[in-house]
C-alpha cells in the first residue's frame, strides 16, 4: 500500500470523462439520490432565515473588502499567530508547501500523521508528497477515510465519497481496513450504524497513537490570530487537540479581519453545506496554550495561484468561496458527470472556475472546465457569498478562445488563444458576419426553407452529429418570419 | 401603444409561428407592433462560447435597429437576459480595453427598454387574462435565464392560469435545467442529452399534451428529445397559447 490516494494528473478533458460517467448507472443513481437529498434540505434550512439575502450580501462584502486589503490582514495574522506561540510559513506554490510540511513532520521523527479533512492539502497533493518521504497520512473524516481505503479520489468538497453507496462502502471497509490498522468486524453489514462504528473503532487507534496532526482551516481571524475549523464528526476536534504537533495548511483567502465577521459565515456555511443550523463541532485555536492541546503549532499560508487570481477583476470573486459545496449539490452537470470528471480537488461549478484560475488554462482538461456548464445559474442562486459563477465561466471561456491578459506568478502577461478551437472560431465569426448582414442572413434562411425537405432531422453529418445523436431537429419552416412580415406589410399597404 | 418586436434569430428562422402569435396577441390587446427588419441576433452564442469580440457588431446592430422605441418586446427569456445582463458587461469590458465608452453607451440605451414578453404583458400592459382559449393539458417548464437572470417569477404561470380551457399540471423538478445551454448542447453532448432525457421523461410523466416555455431554443432541445423518445407531447411557446382563442385557435 503506497499510502497515497490516486492523482488527478493526466485526466482527459471534461466532455470525455463526463461521457463515461453518464453511462455509469450506479454512479448516476448514487449522485442523484445524494445531491437531491442535500439540495432539498439546504433549501429548507436557508428558508428559515428571513435575512438570508442580507447575510449573503454581507458575506460577499466582507470577503471582497478583506481580499482588497489581503496584504494587510495576512501580515496582521502572522503577527498575532507568532505572538501566540505559533510559527508562520509562507508557501508560494504546492511544491513549496509540501516541502515545508514534509520537513516539519520529519523534524518530529514521526512516520505517521492524522489529518482533518482539508481541501488545501488535497489541492497540493500533500498525502502523496508525504508518502514519497515515507510518511503515512491517515485521513480521519469518514468520507475521506472511505476514499483513502478505496484507493480512490474525492469527488465532492463536503462529501468526498458521495459517488459511493453503502454497499460499496461496506466492501471497501471489509476488504481494506485491516491493511491500514484495525480490521472491520467480520459480520459487517451495510447498515449505517455498523459502518460508522467500524470507522470509529478503526480511527480511535489512530487518534490515540498520533503525535502529529495536519489540518486546514475554514477561517483565520486576523485580529487575534485564531484559526477556525467547522465539522460534523468530531474527528477534527481529536486531530486538533490530541497530537503534540499541529500543522495547518491554509489558503491565504481564508483570512477574515475580525471575530464579528464570523457571525455571518457561521450562519451561512453550515446551512449551505450540511443544511444544519449549526455544525456540531466548531474548533478555534490561537497559537499554543500551556497544558492544553498541541505544544507546537505551525501555520503554512498557501498562495498556489491565489494572488494571480486576485489580480483578475472578474475572476477574483472565486476567492470568496467558503467551500460549502451548495453549488455542486444543485448543479445538473455535476449530478450527471460526477466529481472526478473535473480533474481536481475542486469539482462542480466552483471547481470549473477555480481550477482554471489556480492552474491556468494551458492544459486540455483545464481549458475544458469553463465549458462544463449549461449556464443555468442554479449555482449562483445558492452561493452564500454570491459568486456569479456563470459570469466567471464565460469570462474564462473568453480567456480560452480569445486569449488575453492574465497574471502568472505575479507578472502581467497576455496568453494566446488555446489550440483546437479554429473551426469553432471560424464558424462563430462567420455567423457574426452573416448575422450582421440581414441580406446574407435572409439568403441563408431562404436556402434552408427551399431545401427543407432534403434536410435530415435525425442524422446530421460532421459536428452536427453531436446534436442528432440524442435529439431530432425541428422542421424548417417554408418561410422565415421576416418574409411573412414583409408580405403582410405589403398587403396592408395595398401594394 | 407602439412597440418593437425583437423576435430573435432562432424564432425568425425556425419558429415563425411564434412570431406570428406574438403579433396576433399584441394586436388583439391593442398594441401596434413593428418588426424592424435590420434586427438579427443578440449575439448570445458568440458571447457565451467565449467570443465576446465577435458579439460586439451584433450589440451595435441591436441598438441601431431598435433606436427610438420605448419597448422592445422579446419572446425569449434567454435573449432578453443576454441584452439586459451581458450587454453592459460587453460595454464595460470594451471600455476597460481602452476602446472607449461607445458600446457601454449603447448597452445603457437598450437595457431599460428591453422586456421579455410575459414581463411586457404583466408589468407594462397590466394584464394576466389576455382572453385566450386553449383546451389542453399543459405543463410549464421555467427556462433558466428567464427564471434566474430575468426573475420572471410567477408571470408566465399567472398568464397560463387565466387561459380558458387550459389545465396546468405541475412539472416535477421544473426548475432544473433542460440541458440545452447553447453550444453546451454539442460541446458536452453526453451530459446535455442526459439532462434532456430526464427533463423529457418528467414532462411525459405529467400526462400533459403540451410543454410550454418562454424560450424556443430550449424547446428545440426538449422537443427534439421528446420526439426522439417517441413522445407525442408538443413543445409550444407561451405566445402561441396566449394568441389562441375560441374563434381562432392557434395551429
Amino acid at each position: 500500500m503506497s499510502g497515497a490516494t490516486g492523482t488527478y494528473l493526466g485526466m482527459p478533458p471534461f466532455p470525455r470523462a463526463a461521457k463515461d460517467a453518464v453511462r455509469d448507472a450506479t454512479l448516476r443513481a448514487n449522485l442523484r439520490h445524494a445531491t437531491h437529498t442535500i439540495r432539498d434540505k439546504r433549501a429548507a434550512a436557508v428558508a428559515e432565515l428571513p435575512d438570508w439575502p442580507e447575510l449573503r450580501a454581507a458575506g460577499a462584502a466582507i470577503k471582497d473588502r478583506t481580499l482588497r486589503h489581503l496584504d494587510h490582514y495576512l501580515v496582521q495574522l502572522e503577527e498575532r499567530v507568532t505572538a501566540a506561540g505559533g510559527v508562520v510559513h509562507w508557501a508560494a506554490d504546492a511544491a513549496e508547501a509540501n516541502r515545508i510540511v514534509t520537513a516539519l513532520v520529519k523534524e518530529t521523527g514521526e512516520r505517521e500523521v492524522i489529518k482533518v479533512k482539508s481541501m488545501a492539502t488535497q489541492e497540493i497533493g500533500l498525502n502523496e508528497a508525504l508518502a514519497k518521504a515515507g510518511i503515512r497520512a491517515n485521513e480521519t473524516d469518514l468520507a475521506e477515510l472511505i476514499v483513502q481505503l478505496g484507493d480512490d479520489l474525492p469527488s465532492h468538497i463536503l462529501v468526498p465519497a458521495i459517488h459511493r453507496n453503502r454497499g460499496e462502502i461496506r466492501d471497501i471497509f471489509a476488504r481494506n481496513m485491516a491493511r491500514w490498522g484495525r480490521a472491520a468486524p467480520e459480520t459487517l453489514t451495510d447498515a449505517p450504524a455498523e459502518l460508522a462504528e467500524a470507522a470509529r473503532l478503526h480511527l480511535r487507534e489512530k487518534f490515540l497513537r498520533a503525535k502529529v496532526g495536519i489540518s486546514g482551516a475554514n477561517f483565520m481571524v486576523a485580529e487575534t490570530g485564531t484559526l477556525v475549523v467547522v465539522e460534523s464528526e468530531g474527528n477534527g476536534r481529536m486531530c486538533l487537540t490530541l497530537p503534540e504537533t499541529l500543522i495547518s495548511v491554509v489558503g491565504i483567502e481564508k483570512v477574515v479581519p475580525s471575530w464579528q465577521d464570523l457571525e455571518v459565515f457561521l450562519q451561512t456555511l453550515p446551512r449551505s453545506s450540511t443544511a444544519e443550523r449549526m455544525n456540531p463541532y466548531t474548533s478555534m485555536w490561537t497559537g499554543t496554550t500551556d497544558g492544553d492541546g498541541p505544544r507546537v503549532f505551525h501555520l503554512v499560508l498557501l498562495d498556489n495561484g491565489r494572488t494571480d487570481t486576485l489580480a483578475d477583476e472578474v475572476g477574483r470573486q472565486a476567492l470568496r468561496c467558503i467551500r460549502c459545496s451548495a453549488c455542486l449539490n444543485v448543479c445538473p452537470v455535476y449530478e450527471r458527470a460526477g466529481g472526478h470528471a473535473y480533474g481536481s480537488a475542486y469539482p462542480g461549478p466552483i471547481g470549473a472556475i477555480l481550477t482554471p484560475q489556480l492552474r491556468g488554462t494551458a492544459g486540455e482538461l483545464d481549458a475544458s472546465l469553463p465549458y462544463a456548464s449549461s449556464l443555468c445559474g442554479a449555482c449562483y442562486e445558492v452561493c452564500p457569498v454570491a459568486i456569479d459563477i456563470p459570469e466567471v465561466l464565460v469570462h474564462l471561456r473568453e480567456r480560452v478562445v480569445q486569449g488575453g491578459p492574465v497574471t502568472v506568478r505575479g507578472t502581467r502577461t497576455r496568453i494566446r488563444p488555446a489550440k483546437g478551437h479554429a473551426a469553432e472560431r471560424a464558424a462563430l465569426r462567420a455567423a457574426t458576419w452573416a448575422l450582421d448582414r440581414p441580406g446574407a442572413m435572409r439568403a441563408g434562411q431562404r436556402l434552408a426553407g427551399r431545401s427543407r425537405r432534403l434536410l435530415p432531422r435525425r442524422s446530421l453529418p460532421g459536428p452536427g452529429r453531436a446534436w442528432t445523436a440524442s435529439r431530432d431537429l425541428p422542421a424548417v419552416p417554408a418561410e422565415p418570419f421576416r418574409d411573412w412580415w414583409q408580405r403582410r406589410t405589403r398587403g396592408e399597404d395595398g401594394r | 401603444m407602439r412597440v418593437a418586436l425583437f423576435l430573435t434569430c432562432v424564432n425568425d428562422t425556425l419558429y415563425p409561428a411564434t412570431g406570428r402569435a406574438v403579433v396576433t396577441l399584441l394586436e388583439r390587446l391593442g398594441v401596434e407592433v413593428d418588426f424592424p427588419v435590420e434586427q438579427s441576433c443578440c449575439g448570445q452564442p458568440q458571447f457565451n462560447t467565449g467570443y465576446r469580440h465577435a458579439s460586439e457588431p451584433l450589440v451595435r446592430r441591436y441598438a441601431r435597429a431598435f433606436e427610438g422605441y420605448d419597448h422592445i418586446v422579446v419572446p425569449s427569456g434567454s435573449c432578453a437576459a443576454m441584452v439586459r445582463d451581458n450587454y453592459p458587461r460587453i460595454g464595460r469590458k470594451a471600455a476597460a480595453e481602452g476602446r472607449g465608452g461607445e458600446l457601454a453607451g449603447l448597452a445603457e440605451s437598450v437595457v431599460p427598454r428591453t422586456v421579455e414578453l410575459t414581463e411586457f404583458l404583466v408589468d407594462v400592459l397590466g394584464v394576466t387574462d389576455v382572453g385566450a382559449y386553449y383546451p389542453h393539458r399543459v405543463t410549464y417548464h421555467p427556462t433558466c435565464h428567464g427564471l434566474r437572470m430575468l426573475g420572471l417569477g410567477e408571470r408566465p404561470r399567472r398568464l397560463l392560469e387565466a387561459v380558458r380551457g387550459l389545465e396546468l399540471v405541475e412539472l416535477p423538478g421544473a426548475q432544473e435545467c433542460c440541458g440545452f445551454g447553447g453550444t453546451f448542447a454539442v460541446k458536452n453532448a453526453a451530459v446535455s442529452a442526459a439532462m434532456g432525457a430526464d427533463k423529457a421523461r418528467a414532462v411525459m410523466a405529467t400526462g400533459a399534451s403540451a410543454v410550454c416555455t418562454v424560450d424556443n431554443s430550449c424547446q428545440m432541445h426538449i422537443g427534439g428529445t421528446l420526439s426522439r423518445l417517441g413522445s407525442t407531447v408538443r413543445p409550444v411557446h407561451i405566445a402561441e397559447i396566449l394568441a389562441s382563442t375560441e374563434e381562432v385557435p392557434f395551429r
